[in-house]
Protein backbone atom coordinates (compact mmCIF):
# COMPACT_ATOMS: atom_id res chain seq x y z
CA UNK A 1 0.00 0.00 0.00
CA UNK A 2 2.64 2.44 1.10
CA UNK A 3 4.83 1.40 -1.80
CA UNK A 4 2.25 2.57 -4.33
CA UNK A 5 1.46 5.87 -2.63
CA UNK A 6 3.92 7.94 -4.72
CA UNK A 7 2.50 6.47 -7.96
CA UNK A 8 -1.05 7.10 -6.83
CA UNK A 9 -0.15 10.68 -5.95
CA UNK A 10 1.50 11.16 -9.33
CA UNK A 11 -1.56 9.76 -11.12
CA UNK A 12 -3.93 12.03 -9.19
CA UNK A 13 -1.74 15.06 -9.87
CA UNK A 14 -1.47 14.18 -13.56
CA UNK A 15 -5.26 14.17 -13.81
CA UNK A 16 -5.73 17.48 -11.96
CA UNK A 17 -5.63 19.83 -14.98
CA UNK A 18 -8.30 17.69 -16.67
CA UNK A 19 -10.80 18.46 -13.91
CA UNK A 20 -11.18 21.95 -15.30
CA UNK A 21 -9.99 23.67 -12.14
CA UNK A 22 -9.49 27.43 -12.17
CA UNK A 23 -6.22 28.97 -13.34
CA UNK A 24 -5.62 30.20 -9.81
CA UNK A 25 -5.68 26.70 -8.36
CA UNK A 26 -3.49 25.36 -11.12
CA UNK A 27 -1.02 28.10 -10.26
CA UNK A 28 -1.09 27.07 -6.61
CA UNK A 29 -0.41 23.45 -7.54
CA UNK A 30 2.45 24.46 -9.80
CA UNK A 31 3.98 26.33 -6.88
CA UNK A 32 3.45 23.37 -4.55
CA UNK A 33 5.18 21.02 -6.98
CA UNK A 34 8.02 23.48 -7.59
CA UNK A 35 8.59 23.80 -3.86
CA UNK A 36 8.50 20.01 -3.53
CA UNK A 37 11.41 19.88 -5.96
CA UNK A 38 13.37 22.47 -3.99
CA UNK A 39 12.48 20.71 -0.72
CA UNK A 40 13.58 17.31 -1.99
CA UNK A 41 16.80 18.87 -3.27
CA UNK A 42 17.50 20.61 0.03
CA UNK A 43 16.65 17.42 1.89
CA UNK A 44 19.34 15.50 0.02
CA UNK A 45 22.04 17.82 1.34
CA UNK A 46 20.53 18.97 4.63
CA UNK A 47 18.41 15.98 5.63
CA UNK A 48 20.50 13.04 4.51
CA UNK A 49 24.03 14.43 4.41
CA UNK A 50 23.48 16.68 7.43
CA UNK A 51 24.90 19.82 5.80
CA UNK A 52 22.33 22.49 6.60
CA UNK A 53 22.33 25.13 3.89
CA UNK A 54 20.89 28.60 4.40
CA UNK A 55 21.82 29.57 0.89
CA UNK A 56 19.81 27.50 -1.52
CA UNK A 57 18.57 30.71 -3.12
CA UNK A 58 22.04 30.88 -4.63
CA UNK A 59 21.34 27.76 -6.71
CA UNK A 60 17.73 28.68 -7.40
CA UNK A 61 18.83 32.08 -8.60
CA UNK A 62 21.69 30.69 -10.69
CA UNK A 63 19.23 28.39 -12.44
CA UNK A 64 16.72 31.20 -12.93
CA UNK A 65 19.33 33.59 -14.31
CA UNK A 66 20.76 30.94 -16.62
CA UNK A 67 17.36 30.84 -18.31
CA UNK A 68 16.91 34.58 -18.12
CA UNK A 69 20.29 35.50 -19.57
CA UNK A 70 19.96 32.93 -22.35
CA UNK A 71 16.75 34.64 -23.38
CA UNK A 72 17.85 38.22 -22.83
CA UNK A 73 21.38 38.10 -24.22
CA UNK A 74 21.38 35.22 -26.69
CA UNK A 75 17.81 35.42 -27.79
CA UNK A 76 17.10 31.72 -27.44
CA UNK A 77 14.14 30.20 -25.64
CA UNK A 78 14.35 30.39 -21.86
CA UNK A 79 13.54 26.67 -21.80
CA UNK A 80 17.14 25.97 -22.86
CA UNK A 81 17.93 27.14 -19.34
CA UNK A 82 16.73 23.78 -18.00
CA UNK A 83 19.56 21.72 -19.53
CA UNK A 84 22.13 24.50 -19.38
CA UNK A 85 21.42 25.31 -15.73
CA UNK A 86 22.72 21.83 -14.87
CA UNK A 87 26.16 22.89 -16.12
CA UNK A 88 26.09 26.41 -14.67
CA UNK A 89 24.72 25.38 -11.28
CA UNK A 90 27.16 22.45 -10.99
CA UNK A 91 30.02 24.85 -11.62
CA UNK A 92 28.59 27.28 -9.07
CA UNK A 93 28.10 24.49 -6.54
CA UNK A 94 31.69 23.34 -6.97
CA UNK A 95 32.99 26.83 -6.23
CA UNK A 96 30.62 27.33 -3.28
CA UNK A 97 31.39 23.82 -2.02
CA UNK A 98 35.11 24.42 -2.26
CA UNK A 99 34.72 27.45 0.00
CA UNK A 100 31.96 26.27 2.37
CA UNK A 101 32.43 22.51 2.75
CA UNK A 102 35.64 22.83 4.71
CA UNK A 103 33.47 24.28 7.47
CA UNK A 104 31.26 22.19 9.69
CA UNK A 105 27.85 22.62 11.30
CA UNK A 106 26.75 26.19 12.00
CA UNK A 107 29.79 27.60 10.23
CA UNK A 108 28.78 25.84 7.03
CA UNK A 109 25.25 27.21 7.44
CA UNK A 110 26.56 30.77 7.85
CA UNK A 111 28.92 30.46 4.91
CA UNK A 112 26.12 29.27 2.61
CA UNK A 113 23.90 32.06 3.87
CA UNK A 114 26.53 34.57 2.87
CA UNK A 115 26.89 32.91 -0.55
CA UNK A 116 23.24 33.53 -1.28
CA UNK A 117 23.62 37.17 -0.31
CA UNK A 118 26.83 37.59 -2.30
CA UNK A 119 25.15 36.24 -5.44
CA UNK A 120 22.17 38.54 -4.94
CA UNK A 121 24.38 41.61 -4.63
CA UNK A 122 26.41 40.44 -7.63
CA UNK A 123 23.28 40.02 -9.73
CA UNK A 124 22.09 43.46 -8.66
CA UNK A 125 25.30 45.10 -9.80
CA UNK A 126 26.32 43.12 -12.86
CA UNK A 127 24.08 45.27 -15.05
CA UNK A 128 25.61 44.30 -18.41
CA UNK A 129 24.73 40.67 -17.79
CA UNK A 130 21.71 40.59 -15.53
CA UNK A 131 20.05 44.00 -16.13
CA UNK A 132 20.54 44.59 -12.40
CA UNK A 133 17.50 45.58 -10.38
CA UNK A 134 15.40 45.99 -13.52
CA UNK A 135 15.31 42.24 -13.77
CA UNK A 136 14.67 40.17 -16.86
CA UNK A 137 11.28 39.92 -18.48
CA UNK A 138 10.36 37.06 -20.79
CA UNK A 139 8.20 38.99 -23.26
CA UNK A 140 6.78 36.09 -25.23
CA UNK A 141 5.16 33.45 -23.04
CA UNK A 142 5.32 29.91 -24.42
CA UNK A 143 1.75 29.16 -23.41
CA UNK A 144 -1.02 31.33 -22.09
CA UNK A 145 -2.66 28.32 -20.50
CA UNK A 146 -0.93 26.89 -17.42
CA UNK A 147 -1.55 23.23 -18.18
CA UNK A 148 1.76 22.52 -19.89
CA UNK A 149 3.73 24.36 -17.23
CA UNK A 150 2.02 22.10 -14.75
CA UNK A 151 3.06 18.93 -16.60
CA UNK A 152 6.64 20.14 -17.05
CA UNK A 153 7.16 20.84 -13.35
CA UNK A 154 5.38 17.59 -12.51
CA UNK A 155 7.86 15.75 -14.73
CA UNK A 156 10.78 17.49 -13.04
CA UNK A 157 9.33 16.62 -9.62
CA UNK A 158 8.80 12.95 -10.54
CA UNK A 159 12.37 12.80 -11.83
CA UNK A 160 13.68 14.45 -8.67
CA UNK A 161 11.75 12.00 -6.51
CA UNK A 162 13.19 9.03 -8.38
CA UNK A 163 16.72 10.43 -8.24
CA UNK A 164 16.49 11.05 -4.48
CA UNK A 165 14.92 7.64 -3.88
CA UNK A 166 17.62 5.89 -5.88
CA UNK A 167 20.47 7.82 -4.24
CA UNK A 168 19.24 7.25 -0.70
CA UNK A 169 19.05 3.48 -1.22
CA UNK A 170 22.50 3.28 -2.76
CA UNK A 171 26.07 3.52 -1.54
CA UNK A 172 25.86 7.31 -1.90
CA UNK A 173 22.92 7.45 0.49
CA UNK A 174 24.68 5.34 3.10
CA UNK A 175 27.74 7.56 2.81
CA UNK A 176 25.66 10.73 3.13
CA UNK A 177 23.95 9.49 6.29
CA UNK A 178 27.26 8.25 7.70
CA UNK A 179 28.70 11.75 7.20
CA UNK A 180 25.64 13.29 8.88
CA UNK A 181 25.89 11.00 11.89
CA UNK A 182 29.62 11.30 12.51
CA UNK A 183 32.06 12.84 10.11
CA UNK A 184 35.16 11.54 11.89
CA UNK A 185 33.81 8.00 12.05
CA UNK A 186 32.85 8.20 8.38
CA UNK A 187 36.32 9.38 7.46
CA UNK A 188 37.95 6.55 9.40
CA UNK A 189 35.70 4.03 7.63
CA UNK A 190 37.33 5.01 4.38
CA UNK A 191 34.72 7.53 3.25
CA UNK A 192 36.20 10.53 1.48
CA UNK A 193 33.98 12.98 3.34
CA UNK A 194 35.02 16.05 1.34
CA UNK A 195 34.26 14.28 -1.95
CA UNK A 196 30.89 12.93 -0.89
CA UNK A 197 29.79 16.20 0.69
CA UNK A 198 30.66 17.90 -2.60
CA UNK A 199 28.60 15.31 -4.50
CA UNK A 200 25.64 15.89 -2.16
CA UNK A 201 25.94 19.65 -2.60
CA UNK A 202 26.16 19.44 -6.41
CA UNK A 203 23.16 17.10 -6.71
CA UNK A 204 21.12 19.25 -4.37
CA UNK A 205 22.17 22.42 -6.17
CA UNK A 206 21.41 21.09 -9.66
CA UNK A 207 17.90 19.98 -8.68
CA UNK A 208 17.26 23.37 -7.05
CA UNK A 209 18.64 25.08 -10.16
CA UNK A 210 16.17 23.19 -12.35
CA UNK A 211 13.35 24.59 -10.26
CA UNK A 212 14.90 28.04 -10.72
CA UNK A 213 15.16 27.65 -14.49
CA UNK A 214 11.54 26.53 -14.61
CA UNK A 215 10.55 29.53 -12.49
CA UNK A 216 11.93 31.96 -15.09
CA UNK A 217 9.98 30.37 -17.93
CA UNK A 218 6.84 30.05 -15.86
CA UNK A 219 6.69 33.41 -14.12
CA UNK A 220 8.16 35.30 -17.04
CA UNK A 221 9.96 37.80 -14.83
CA UNK A 222 12.91 37.55 -12.47
CA UNK A 223 14.94 40.04 -10.51
CA UNK A 224 17.73 39.53 -7.97
CA UNK A 225 15.55 40.34 -4.95
CA UNK A 226 13.09 37.62 -5.90
CA UNK A 227 15.22 34.68 -7.01
CA UNK A 228 18.16 35.23 -4.65
CA UNK A 229 15.89 36.04 -1.70
CA UNK A 230 17.07 34.86 1.70
CA UNK A 231 13.69 34.81 3.43
CA UNK A 232 11.50 33.87 0.47
CA UNK A 233 13.71 31.16 -1.04
CA UNK A 234 16.53 29.96 1.25
CA UNK A 235 14.54 29.99 4.46
CA UNK A 236 11.36 28.66 2.89
CA UNK A 237 13.37 25.76 1.43
CA UNK A 238 14.43 24.85 4.97
CA UNK A 239 10.90 25.32 6.30
CA UNK A 240 9.37 23.08 3.64
CA UNK A 241 11.64 20.26 4.79
CA UNK A 242 11.36 20.99 8.52
CA UNK A 243 7.57 21.13 8.42
CA UNK A 244 7.21 18.07 6.20
CA UNK A 245 9.91 15.88 7.69
CA UNK A 246 13.69 15.87 7.52
CA UNK A 247 15.23 12.86 5.74
CA UNK A 248 11.89 11.43 4.62
CA UNK A 249 10.79 10.88 1.03
CA UNK A 250 7.32 12.37 1.43
CA UNK A 251 8.27 15.16 3.84
CA UNK A 252 9.21 17.83 1.29
CA UNK A 253 6.01 17.20 -0.67
CA UNK A 254 3.79 17.53 2.41
CA UNK A 255 5.85 20.51 3.56
CA UNK A 256 5.58 22.25 0.19
CA UNK A 257 1.81 21.81 0.20
CA UNK A 258 1.45 23.22 3.70
CA UNK A 259 3.83 26.13 3.18
CA UNK A 260 2.33 27.27 -0.14
CA UNK A 261 -1.22 26.97 1.20
CA UNK A 262 -0.28 28.74 4.40
CA UNK A 263 1.38 31.58 2.53
CA UNK A 264 -1.76 32.01 0.40
CA UNK A 265 -4.12 31.87 3.36
CA UNK A 266 -2.10 34.23 5.52
CA UNK A 267 -1.84 36.74 2.68
CA UNK A 268 -5.63 37.01 2.55
CA UNK A 269 -5.90 37.97 6.22
CA UNK A 270 -6.30 41.76 6.43
CA UNK A 271 -3.43 43.61 8.15
CA UNK A 272 -1.81 40.43 9.51
CA UNK A 273 -1.10 39.26 5.95
CA UNK A 274 1.92 41.51 5.61
CA UNK A 275 3.49 39.78 8.59
CA UNK A 276 3.55 36.30 7.05
CA UNK A 277 7.26 35.89 7.77
CA UNK A 278 6.57 36.45 11.45
CA UNK A 279 3.88 33.77 11.38
CA UNK A 280 6.27 31.40 9.55
CA UNK A 281 8.75 32.00 12.34
CA UNK A 282 6.18 31.13 14.98
CA UNK A 283 5.23 28.02 13.02
CA UNK A 284 8.87 26.94 12.83
CA UNK A 285 9.27 27.30 16.59
CA UNK A 286 6.14 25.21 17.19
CA UNK A 287 7.35 22.55 14.75
CA UNK A 288 10.80 22.32 16.33
CA UNK A 289 9.36 21.97 19.83
CA UNK A 290 6.45 19.60 19.20
CA UNK A 291 7.19 17.70 15.98
CA UNK A 292 10.97 17.97 15.54
CA UNK A 293 10.95 15.28 12.85
CA UNK A 294 8.28 17.05 10.81
CA UNK A 295 4.79 15.94 10.00
CA UNK A 296 5.82 12.85 8.03
CA UNK A 297 8.66 11.96 10.43
CA UNK A 298 6.49 12.26 13.52
CA UNK A 299 3.34 10.82 11.96
CA UNK A 300 3.04 7.98 14.53
CA UNK A 301 3.33 10.53 17.33
CA UNK A 302 0.72 12.83 15.75
CA UNK A 303 -1.68 9.94 15.20
CA UNK A 304 -1.35 9.02 18.85
CA UNK A 305 -2.04 12.57 20.06
CA UNK A 306 -5.04 13.12 17.81
CA UNK A 307 -6.28 9.54 18.20
CA UNK A 308 -6.27 9.90 21.98
CA UNK A 309 -7.88 13.32 21.74
CA UNK A 310 -10.69 11.91 19.61
CA UNK A 311 -11.54 9.18 22.08
CA UNK A 312 -11.61 11.23 25.24
CA UNK B 1 59.58 -6.28 6.34
CA UNK B 2 57.33 -4.98 9.06
CA UNK B 3 53.64 -4.61 8.28
CA UNK B 4 53.53 -1.24 9.95
CA UNK B 5 56.52 0.76 11.03
CA UNK B 6 56.48 3.81 13.25
CA UNK B 7 59.75 5.68 12.74
CA UNK B 8 60.82 8.41 15.14
CA UNK B 9 57.32 9.86 15.39
CA UNK B 10 56.80 13.01 17.45
CA UNK B 11 53.59 14.93 17.77
CA UNK B 12 53.34 18.33 19.41
CA UNK B 13 50.24 20.22 20.44
CA UNK B 14 51.57 23.73 20.83
CA UNK B 15 54.38 23.34 23.35
CA UNK B 16 53.13 19.99 24.63
CA UNK B 17 54.86 16.90 23.33
CA UNK B 18 52.20 14.19 23.17
CA UNK B 19 54.63 11.82 21.47
CA UNK B 20 58.41 12.08 21.43
CA UNK B 21 60.53 10.08 19.02
CA UNK B 22 58.50 6.88 19.19
CA UNK B 23 59.68 3.98 17.03
CA UNK B 24 58.52 0.40 16.77
CA UNK B 25 57.41 -2.12 14.21
CA UNK B 26 54.35 -4.29 13.84
CA UNK B 27 54.94 -7.72 12.28
CA UNK B 28 52.48 -9.49 10.05
CA UNK B 29 49.90 -11.49 12.01
CA UNK B 30 50.89 -10.47 15.54
CA UNK B 31 48.99 -8.77 18.32
CA UNK B 32 50.89 -5.77 19.61
CA UNK B 33 49.58 -4.07 22.71
CA UNK B 34 50.25 -0.42 23.47
CA UNK B 35 49.99 0.31 27.18
CA UNK B 36 50.77 3.24 29.41
CA UNK B 37 49.20 5.49 32.05
CA UNK B 38 46.47 7.97 31.14
CA UNK B 39 47.78 10.73 28.92
CA UNK B 40 50.78 8.69 27.80
CA UNK B 41 49.97 9.37 24.14
CA UNK B 42 48.41 6.05 23.13
CA UNK B 43 45.37 7.46 21.37
CA UNK B 44 47.49 10.22 19.83
CA UNK B 45 49.68 7.47 18.42
CA UNK B 46 46.62 5.86 16.84
CA UNK B 47 45.49 9.21 15.47
CA UNK B 48 48.88 9.71 13.85
CA UNK B 49 48.92 6.20 12.34
CA UNK B 50 45.33 6.55 11.13
CA UNK B 51 45.94 9.98 9.64
CA UNK B 52 43.76 12.17 11.84
CA UNK B 53 46.87 14.05 12.95
CA UNK B 54 49.94 14.55 10.84
CA UNK B 55 53.16 13.58 12.62
CA UNK B 56 55.16 16.63 13.67
CA UNK B 57 58.33 14.63 13.07
CA UNK B 58 59.08 11.16 11.84
CA UNK B 59 57.00 8.96 9.61
CA UNK B 60 54.71 5.94 9.53
CA UNK B 61 55.27 3.21 6.93
CA UNK B 62 52.73 0.63 5.84
CA UNK B 63 54.25 -2.33 4.03
CA UNK B 64 57.28 -0.20 3.26
CA UNK B 65 55.53 2.86 1.86
CA UNK B 66 54.97 6.08 3.70
CA UNK B 67 51.42 6.72 4.88
CA UNK B 68 51.88 9.63 7.27
CA UNK B 69 50.35 12.75 5.76
CA UNK B 70 47.59 10.80 4.00
CA UNK B 71 43.99 11.54 4.92
CA UNK B 72 42.24 8.97 7.17
CA UNK B 73 39.98 7.65 4.41
CA UNK B 74 43.03 6.90 2.25
CA UNK B 75 44.77 5.14 5.11
CA UNK B 76 41.63 3.06 5.64
CA UNK B 77 41.42 2.24 1.94
CA UNK B 78 45.02 0.98 2.02
CA UNK B 79 44.02 -1.50 4.71
CA UNK B 80 44.34 0.03 8.17
CA UNK B 81 41.04 0.20 10.07
CA UNK B 82 40.50 1.56 13.56
CA UNK B 83 37.99 1.73 16.36
CA UNK B 84 37.46 4.65 18.71
CA UNK B 85 37.91 4.72 22.47
CA UNK B 86 34.90 7.00 22.72
CA UNK B 87 32.62 4.95 20.50
CA UNK B 88 31.26 6.70 17.43
CA UNK B 89 28.32 4.67 16.16
CA UNK B 90 26.29 6.20 13.33
CA UNK B 91 23.56 6.82 15.87
CA UNK B 92 20.37 7.05 13.87
CA UNK B 93 21.22 4.05 11.69
CA UNK B 94 20.50 0.44 12.53
CA UNK B 95 23.38 -1.80 13.52
CA UNK B 96 23.20 -3.53 10.15
CA UNK B 97 23.24 -0.22 8.24
CA UNK B 98 26.24 0.93 10.26
CA UNK B 99 28.23 -2.03 9.06
CA UNK B 100 26.87 -1.82 5.50
CA UNK B 101 28.10 1.79 5.31
CA UNK B 102 31.65 0.65 5.95
CA UNK B 103 31.34 -2.56 3.90
CA UNK B 104 30.75 -0.42 0.80
CA UNK B 105 34.47 0.44 0.82
CA UNK B 106 35.52 -2.91 -0.62
CA UNK B 107 32.12 -4.19 -1.79
CA UNK B 108 30.67 -1.54 -4.09
CA UNK B 109 27.51 -3.48 -4.94
CA UNK B 110 24.76 -3.19 -2.35
CA UNK B 111 23.98 -6.91 -2.17
CA UNK B 112 27.66 -7.68 -1.59
CA UNK B 113 27.93 -5.00 1.07
CA UNK B 114 24.85 -6.34 2.84
CA UNK B 115 26.18 -9.90 2.79
CA UNK B 116 29.59 -8.80 4.03
CA UNK B 117 27.93 -6.82 6.82
CA UNK B 118 25.90 -9.88 7.86
CA UNK B 119 29.12 -11.92 8.03
CA UNK B 120 30.77 -9.30 10.22
CA UNK B 121 27.74 -9.08 12.50
CA UNK B 122 27.78 -12.84 12.98
CA UNK B 123 31.52 -12.73 13.55
CA UNK B 124 31.09 -10.22 16.38
CA UNK B 125 27.90 -11.82 17.78
CA UNK B 126 25.78 -8.81 16.91
CA UNK B 127 23.56 -10.51 14.36
CA UNK B 128 20.57 -10.69 16.70
CA UNK B 129 20.79 -6.93 17.23
CA UNK B 130 21.01 -6.09 13.54
CA UNK B 131 17.76 -4.11 13.41
CA UNK B 132 18.37 -2.09 16.57
CA UNK B 133 18.98 1.65 16.08
CA UNK B 134 22.57 1.88 17.27
CA UNK B 135 21.84 4.81 19.59
CA UNK B 136 20.00 2.35 21.86
CA UNK B 137 22.77 -0.21 22.05
CA UNK B 138 24.47 -0.86 25.41
CA UNK B 139 28.16 0.04 25.67
CA UNK B 140 29.49 -3.49 25.36
CA UNK B 141 27.71 -4.02 22.09
CA UNK B 142 28.67 -0.59 20.81
CA UNK B 143 32.30 -1.52 21.34
CA UNK B 144 31.73 -4.65 19.31
CA UNK B 145 29.90 -2.65 16.66
CA UNK B 146 33.06 -0.55 16.32
CA UNK B 147 35.01 -3.75 15.71
CA UNK B 148 32.44 -5.09 13.24
CA UNK B 149 32.50 -1.83 11.33
CA UNK B 150 36.29 -1.75 11.20
CA UNK B 151 36.41 -5.38 10.02
CA UNK B 152 33.86 -4.69 7.29
CA UNK B 153 36.44 -2.50 5.56
CA UNK B 154 38.45 -5.75 5.17
CA UNK B 155 41.65 -4.39 6.68
CA UNK B 156 45.08 -5.97 6.94
CA UNK B 157 45.81 -4.10 10.14
CA UNK B 158 43.23 -3.19 12.75
CA UNK B 159 43.82 -0.64 15.49
CA UNK B 160 41.65 -1.30 18.54
CA UNK B 161 41.41 1.62 20.96
CA UNK B 162 40.30 0.34 24.37
CA UNK B 163 37.79 -2.12 23.02
CA UNK B 164 37.59 -3.74 26.45
CA UNK B 165 37.11 -0.72 28.68
CA UNK B 166 33.89 -0.77 30.66
CA UNK B 167 32.92 -4.32 29.79
CA UNK B 168 31.60 -6.83 32.30
CA UNK B 169 33.41 -10.19 32.73
CA UNK B 170 31.11 -12.06 30.32
CA UNK B 171 31.49 -9.42 27.64
CA UNK B 172 35.22 -9.37 28.31
CA UNK B 173 35.58 -13.08 27.55
CA UNK B 174 33.42 -12.70 24.49
CA UNK B 175 35.62 -9.88 23.20
CA UNK B 176 38.81 -11.83 23.88
CA UNK B 177 37.42 -14.65 21.75
CA UNK B 178 36.64 -12.18 18.98
CA UNK B 179 40.18 -10.77 19.07
CA UNK B 180 41.58 -14.29 18.83
CA UNK B 181 39.30 -14.99 15.88
CA UNK B 182 40.48 -11.79 14.17
CA UNK B 183 44.07 -12.92 14.64
CA UNK B 184 43.18 -16.35 13.22
CA UNK B 185 41.96 -14.61 10.07
CA UNK B 186 45.51 -13.32 9.60
CA UNK B 187 44.73 -9.69 10.45
CA UNK B 188 47.47 -7.86 12.29
CA UNK B 189 46.27 -6.19 15.47
CA UNK B 190 47.50 -3.21 17.41
CA UNK B 191 45.53 -2.71 20.59
CA UNK B 192 45.42 -0.08 23.31
CA UNK B 193 44.31 -1.56 26.57
CA UNK B 194 44.36 -0.94 30.30
CA UNK B 195 43.11 -4.33 31.30
CA UNK B 196 46.34 -6.10 32.25
CA UNK B 197 44.85 -9.56 32.45
CA UNK B 198 43.62 -9.26 28.88
CA UNK B 199 46.89 -7.77 27.64
CA UNK B 200 49.03 -10.47 29.19
CA UNK B 201 46.72 -13.16 27.83
CA UNK B 202 46.44 -12.15 24.21
CA UNK B 203 49.37 -10.00 23.15
CA UNK B 204 52.52 -11.26 21.46
CA UNK B 205 54.48 -8.11 22.20
CA UNK B 206 53.91 -4.98 24.23
CA UNK B 207 55.04 -1.39 23.72
CA UNK B 208 54.92 0.81 26.81
CA UNK B 209 54.46 4.56 26.52
CA UNK B 210 54.91 7.06 29.33
CA UNK B 211 54.67 10.84 28.89
CA UNK B 212 54.78 10.33 25.14
CA UNK B 213 58.00 8.33 25.12
CA UNK B 214 58.49 4.65 24.54
CA UNK B 215 60.00 3.29 27.74
CA UNK B 216 59.93 -0.42 26.95
CA UNK B 217 59.12 -2.99 24.29
CA UNK B 218 59.05 -6.76 24.61
CA UNK B 219 57.09 -9.92 25.29
CA UNK B 220 54.52 -9.86 28.10
CA UNK B 221 57.03 -11.74 30.29
CA UNK B 222 59.77 -9.16 29.71
CA UNK B 223 57.40 -6.28 30.37
CA UNK B 224 56.16 -7.82 33.59
CA UNK B 225 59.74 -7.91 34.87
CA UNK B 226 60.83 -4.52 33.55
CA UNK B 227 61.61 -2.26 36.50
CA UNK B 228 60.90 0.99 34.69
CA UNK B 229 57.49 -0.21 33.53
CA UNK B 230 56.56 -1.49 36.95
CA UNK B 231 57.45 1.88 38.42
CA UNK B 232 55.55 3.89 35.83
CA UNK B 233 52.56 1.75 35.40
CA UNK B 234 52.29 -1.69 36.86
CA UNK B 235 53.37 -0.74 40.38
CA UNK B 236 49.83 -0.11 41.41
CA UNK B 237 48.68 -3.50 40.16
CA UNK B 238 51.36 -5.34 42.10
CA UNK B 239 50.64 -3.72 45.41
CA UNK B 240 46.96 -4.44 45.02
Amino acid sequence: MKKYLPFALLAVLALLPLTGMSTYWLHIFILVIMWSVIGMAWNLLGGYCGQVSFGHAAFFGLGAYTSGILYQKLGVSAWWGLPLSVVVVSAGALVIGFICLRLRGPFFALATLSMGVILRVTAENLNWLTEGDLGIMIRERTWVDKTWYFYIILLIAAGTYLVVKWIVGSKLGYYFVAIREDQDAAESLGINTTLYKTIALCLSAVLTGLAGAFYTSYMGYIDPKVVFALHDISIVAIMVVMVGGVATFGGPIVGAFIMVMLAEVIRTIPKLGAAHHTLFGVLLIVIIIYVPNGIVGDLPKLKKVFGAGGRS
Amino acid sequence: MAMLEVRGVSRFFGGLAALTDVSFGLEQGEILAVIGPNGAGKTTLFNVVNGFYPASRGEVLFKGSRISGLQPHKVCRLGIARTFQVVKPLQRMTVHDNVIASAFLKAPKKAEAEALAVDMLKFTNLYDDRDVISKGLPLGKRKRLEIARALATQPEVILLDESFAGLNPTELNESIEIIKKIKAKGITIMIIEHHMKVIMAISDRIVVLNYGEKIAEGTPEEIRNNKQVVEAYLGEAQSA
